[in-house]
């Protein structure tokens, strides 16, 4: 997993809210069994609508998508922050994530950040007004900075500490190996077995 | 200190508890299925990791099978239905493929073969993991990263969750099934009401409900955000487990009950949140739109966009509109299905069908309706076949498919065409879920059976008698 420090870019605006992960990748690009290439599905049924905002050229290049509230609801697939990154996102902003999703952005390098709502609305409405308005988001110090917005986000020191470094959650667990074992040792012996 | 019944599993499942980490939870069963699972396989061959507890790991295949005999004529489908093949081999994984008995969708088998049980961690990379919380299992669905985590070491770092009981008090008037409980949750929670939180499900209309019910109801927890769903174990659960493969037997089935009996919330536990439902007060449930907490009562009319305060929601409701092609106003009833789903994850296991089959028996699916049922498994498929419901579906005018995820998503041949409209028992309404440009209506197995022979929304219910 790649650091995630401070990251300054343009940012995308996709002013819905409910957006499901059917819509940020939908089932039919699913069937692919690696974990990159995923980037040019990204909102696979939305963009092949010309009006949408993603296929409009000034918005190329940004790293910072802002969307609407319970962003990421639905569906488990880790392939939905998969093709963020994969089309060049590092951070999502939204007034609020669903939980498996932050999660995997999280196991992804992707940084989830939670703003109040007018700050979200502000920024997208920044972004919508000026595509290349620049976001400045700085996860060791947990700030979001725009013109004429600064705003601090929450995170729990865990996470952002593993984001900063870039750290496999696996190899942090192995550490607590001998505890596994022990633990296992005392599990109940009728438990269901395969 | 007084715990709620998801408390009480979290705490007898931490591996490793520091100030500041998540903890980190053991997993009893991992559930795997062929979509969310080759990456995870990848990551364990870069690292030259094995799967820690093949013994606690069980593999089916469910989402990209076609549900009509004969080969995988999709090459990718068949791709990922291979690795998982290789994978299973190569880690020492049981696997239940394409037509094995023991098939099926992963939240149905889990539970029909006794694997599911009370108190028990359950992981799998779906977000539906959360159904098997009807047997009083903390059940969550995960990502792919995490599948990796759980292969390699068998547990799962979980931050804290917030615990919501959700109270249903009364009795559930007739018509009126589990689904449109679950429907109405999300309706008055909406879509992001659970995040952050476990849901317990409580009250008299829960206590009720047959495991199969329960099951219905934990399954779309997630459509109301939640991370997991649970109803506390009692004799209806104990009874639904006993003698099935993989449950405990002789003295350890006395052994597990004890513990069992030792898991449901103590009384003076205290909630983060709650919520009380009116079960007496419900009808049968329709959505409108294009997330699952856009639904009406089958009574009620298509509401005005414009009737929404919010203006997020009145923007959402004026786009689901558009897409659903649906005008304010409309009575629900007059609304005309081209397509009828039974089956998925919510609404596939043996009441459902046989629900289905009673309000179809002796009647025909209204003209050009296509109308499907597609088992949950396939030892739900030999059961409703000992019981003769393929015969009464079949005579009925639906065809009767092989096991799997079928209509539920657009990953496999069942798919709805641009513009379909599709009267579903599934747990999905997504734009596009069923397939690209299909409009969803969520309902209850009953509704969809009934709509099929109206070809119209209806309760079994408001159908004129049959002819005797
Ligand atoms: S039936 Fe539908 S919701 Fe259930 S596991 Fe399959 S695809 Fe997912």
């Amino acid at each position: 997993m790649e650091p995630i420090t401070v990251i300054e870019g343009t940012a995308l605006p996709v002013d819905r809210s409910d957006v499901d992960t059917d819509q940020i990748i939908p089932s039919e690009y699913l069937k692919r069994i690696e974990r990159t290439g995923f980037g040019p599905f990204l909102f696979g049924e939305w963009r092949e609508d010309p009006n949408f905002i993603i296929n409009d050229p000034r918005y190329a290049g940004a790293s910072v998508l802002i969307a609407g509230a319970n962003f990421g609801c639905g569906s488990s697939r880790e392939h939905a922050p998969w093709a963020i990154e994969d089309a060049g996102f590092r951070v999502v902003i939204a007034p609020s994530f669903a939980d498996i999703f932050r999660n995997n952005c999280t196991k992804v390098g992707v940084l989830p950040v939670e703003l109040p709502a007018e700050s979200v609305r502000a920024l997208m409405d920044a972004a919508l007004d000026d595509p290349e308005t620049r976001i400045v988001v700085d996860l060791p110090n947990r700030r979001v900075t725009a013109p004429g917005l600064e705003e601090s986000f929450p995170i729990d020191d865990y996470t952002a500490w593993r984001l900063v470094e870039g750290l496999d959650d696996i190899g942090l667990t192995l550490r607590q190996e001998k505890k596994i074992t022990s633990y296992e040792a005392t599990r109940e012996a009728w438990l269901p077995t395969a | 200190m007084a715990q709620t019944l998801a408390q009480k599993v979290w705490e007898r499942h931490v591996v490793h508890r520091a100030e500041g980490e998540p903890d980190l939870l053991y997993v009893d069963l991992h559930l795997v299925h062929e979509v969310t699972s080759p990456q995870a396989f990848d990551g364990l061959r870069v690292h030259g990791r094995a799967v820690r507890r093949p013994d606690l790991t069980v593999a089916t295949m469910d989402h990209n099978v076609p549900t009509t005999d004969g080969p995988v004529t999709d090459r990718i489908s068949a791709t990922q239905m291979d690795a998982l093949s290789r994978n299973a081999a190569d880690f020492g994984i049981t696997l239940f493929p394409m037509g094995a008995p023991g098939q099926g969708i992963v939240h149905v088998i889990g539970p029909e073969q006794g694997y599911t049980q009370p108190g028990m961690v359950i992981v799998c990379g779906d977000s539906h993991t959360s159904t098997h919380g009807a047997f009083g299992a903390l059940a969550f669905g995960i990502g792919t990263s995490e599948v990796e985590h759980v292969l390699a070491t068998q547990t799962l770092p979980q931050q804290p969750a917030n615990t919501m009981a959700v109270n249903i008090e009364g009795d559930l008037p007739a018509g009126c099934s589990a689904k449109d409980i679950i429907l109405a949750v999300i309706n008055t929670i909406g879509t992001g009401g659970g995040v952050g939180h476990v849901i317990e499900y409580r009250g008299s209309a829960i206590r009720a409900l047959s495991m199969e019910g329960r099951m219905t109801v934990c399954n779309m927890s997630i459509e109301g955000g939640a991370r997991a769903g649970l109803v506390a174990p009692d004799e209806t659960t104990f009874a639904y487990v006993e003698g099935r493969p993989h449950a405990p037997r002789g003295g350890d089935w006395e052994r597990a009950l004890e513990e069992w009996r030792t898991l449901p919330t103590d009384d003076s536990a205290v909630f983060d949140t709650e919520v009380d439902i009116d079960a007496a007060a419900l009808r049968p449930f329709v959505s409108w739109g294009t997330n699952p907490a856009q639904s009406v009562t089958i009574d009620d009319v298509v509401p005005d966009p414009e009737s929404f305060v919010d203006a997020g929601r009145r923007e959402a409701a004026h786009r689901a509109l558009t897409y659903m092609d649906l005008a304010p106003g409309t009575p629900i009833r007059d609304v005309r299905p081209d397509t009828i789903f039974i089956g998925s994850c919510t609404n596939s296991r043996m009441e459902d069908l046989r629900v289905a089959a009673e309000v179809v028996a002796g009647r025909r699916v209204a003209q050009g309706l296509r109308a499907l049922v597609v088992p949950g498994s396939f030892a739900v498929k030999m059961q409703a076949e000992k019981e003769g419901l393929d015969r009464i579906f079949s005579d009925a005018g639906f065809e009767w498919r092989g096991a799997g995820c079928s209509m539920c998503l657009g990953m496999n041949p069942d798919t709805l065409n641009p513009g379909d409209r599709c009267a579903s028992t599934s747990n999905r309404n997504f734009e596009g879920r069923q397939g690209r440009g299909g409009r969803t209506h969520l309902v209850s197995p009953a509704v969809a059976a009934a709509t099929a022979i109206a070809g119209h929304f209806t309760t079994p219910g408001d159908l004129p008698a049959k002819e005797a």
